[in-house]
């Protein structure tokens, strides 16, 4: 088993607190002139995503997350699980609904998505930042209004509803940014 | 900034001094990890297996050359910390120590004020000070000296403080707790804020004044800091001139280096020769001057003073 000091924490470190891992956002080293140094570490909770403080003495060590981060290609749906295979090994992995999350609503078949594995198990799922998909269903909106002021609902292949421009129709492709969920323009192709 | 401080002395009759950075021995303080280099000492064969030490600070020869009669000295240097790097910490950094024979602790904290106006070109900054053990009851309304580990840990969780009602921490690892979390921020935001008086187990190096009722009904350690913006800038002592005492100390930071299983350090005892032969009476400060350059500038970070921090150096 890995042990990190705290003389090693630094943003990004993955460490395991009371059996979850986490992600530290913050360390700060307080030392007064003599005496008892401590790290006061804003970590992330990689599984609940709630952040929260924490107070080390300085020179006592945690245990080290086994959490990495790789790209793998989503491949399909079983209807339980999510299925992704590594590029490069072709090893195949299954996501549970708890992992994908949000990342549910914006990924297809064939998208490479960075899969945060811990002991080997996929943990988080994060869709790419922009996607590109297609209308399924909107309302036709208003001829020659190219402005995009205003905006109506569309529905895209994923099931996604986003705000779109009156102008942009169904069966049109549309460049949209996973992080805020806003369209940001029509795509010629994916 | 250091033409100004160099001016500040001569004007004070302080003399600049050089001492070495690499010493046969280290500093034992616990909280305190010496940086040392070993083998390398090539062309003499009597010295290539030493292990010789970077300095955590000048003190030791500075107080060898106060013993050998130099009179009121002072140093700019750089100095090595082991384990401290973040916002207001370098392993490398730079240090203004300056030893008064004759002055006790208030009378140089009256002179460290005058440096740091001049230093910093605000003749008018105020000072005050402010006894360890009122900051402690004004804030915390707690007393530093007596209270037990309970108290002090309950007064921790009411702060806030992340993980106290877990922690394990000694008596006055948890005070430490307390000052630098809760009590600090608050300390020099209109000026100079010279904490001083420190309970007798924070003494480090510093004499120890015994209790003399009615005023003071505990023995406190002639130890001050100074802070400005909640940073802490400088520590000073009214120093300890007994070898038999300095002994003592070192041998019980030894003691405890090894309770907590960190590197055997060897102390300095060509210190303890030089306070047998007789050190004069002094008080002695050790000033950040990176820190004092953060003040000046307005940097929020250590790095912001550096030329090539120590990832990129």
């Amino acid at each position: 088993m890995a042990f990190y000091s705290t003389s090693e924490f630094k943003g990004g470190l993955k460490i395991m607190l009371d059996g979850d891992p986490y992600n530290i956002v913050e360390n700060e080293f307080v030392k007064p002139g003599k005496g008892q140094a401590f790290n006061r570490v804003r970590v992330r909770n990689l599984k609940t995503g709630r952040t929260v403080e924490k107070t080390f003495k300085s020179g006592d060590t945690v245990e080290a997350a086994d959490v990495h981060d790789t790209d793998m290609q989503y491949l399909y749906n079983d209807g339980e699980e999510w299925h992704f295979m590594d590029p490069a090994s072709f090893e195949q992995m299954t996501a549970d609904a708890n992992a994908v999350g949000d990342a549910a609503k914006w990924i297809k078949e064939e998208d490479i998505c960075r899969v945060t594995l811990w002991n080997g198990v996929p943990l988080i799922v994060e869709a790419p930042n922009f996607v590109v998909l297609a209308i399924t269903e909107t309302d036709p909106g208003l001829k020659g209004d190219t402005s995009g002021g205003g905006g109506k609902p569309a529905t895209l292949e994923t099931g996604a509803v986003v705000r779109v421009p009156l102008f942009v129709q169904s069966g049109e492709l549309v460049k949209v940014d996973t992080r805020t969920g806003e369209y940001v323009s029509r795509a010629k192709e994916a | 900034m250091l033409a100004r401080i160099r001016a500040f002395f001569a004007a004070a009759g302080v003399m600049e001094v050089e001492t070495p950075i690499l010493s046969h021995a280290g500093a034992t303080d616990p909280a305190l990890a010496s940086l040392s280099l070993s083998g390398g000492l090539s062309g003499d064969g009597s010295n290539a297996d030493r292990r010789l030490f970077l300095q955590t600070s000048p003190e030791f020869p500075m107080k060898r050359l106060l013993a050998s009669g130099s009179g009121p000295v002072y140093q700019i240097c750089k100095v090595f910390r082991g384990a401290e790097r973040g916002r207001r910490h370098h392993p490398e950094f730079s240090l203004l120590e300056w030893y008064r024979p004759g002055f006790d602790d208030g009378q140089l904290m009256d002179e460290v004020a005058d440096l740091v106006r001049a230093a910093l070109q605000r003749p008018r900054l105020p000072m005050e000070r402010i006894r360890y053990r009122d900051l402690f009851r004004e804030v915390l309304d707690l007393d530093p000296f007596t209270s037990p580990v309970r108290t002090l840990r309950a007064a921790a969780i009411t702060a806030g403080i992340p993980d106290a009602d877990r922690l394990d921490l000694e008596r006055d690892a948890w005070l430490d707790l307390l000052l630098t979390q809760c009590l600090e921020p608050r300390l020099g935001r209109s000026g100079m804020s010279f904490l001083c008086d420190y309970p007798p187990s924070q003494a480090a190096l510093a004499r120890i004044r015994p209790a003399a009722e009615p005023l003071d009904d505990q023995a406190v350690a002639e130890r001050f800091e100074l802070y400005i913006d909640g940073v802490e800038l400088a520590n000073g002592f009214h120093e300890l001139t007994d070898a038999t005492e300095q002994g003592t100390r070192f041998a019980r930071d030894c003691a405890e280096r090894r309770r907590l299983g960190l590197a055997e350090i060897p102390p300095d005892t060509r210190l303890l020769a030089a306070l047998r032969a007789g050190m004069p009476a002094s008080s002695g400060v050790a000033l950040g001057l990176d820190r004092l350059l953060m003040i000046a500038t307005g940097a929020t970070h250590i790095d912001q003073v550096l030329a090539f921090p120590v990832e990129r150096a």
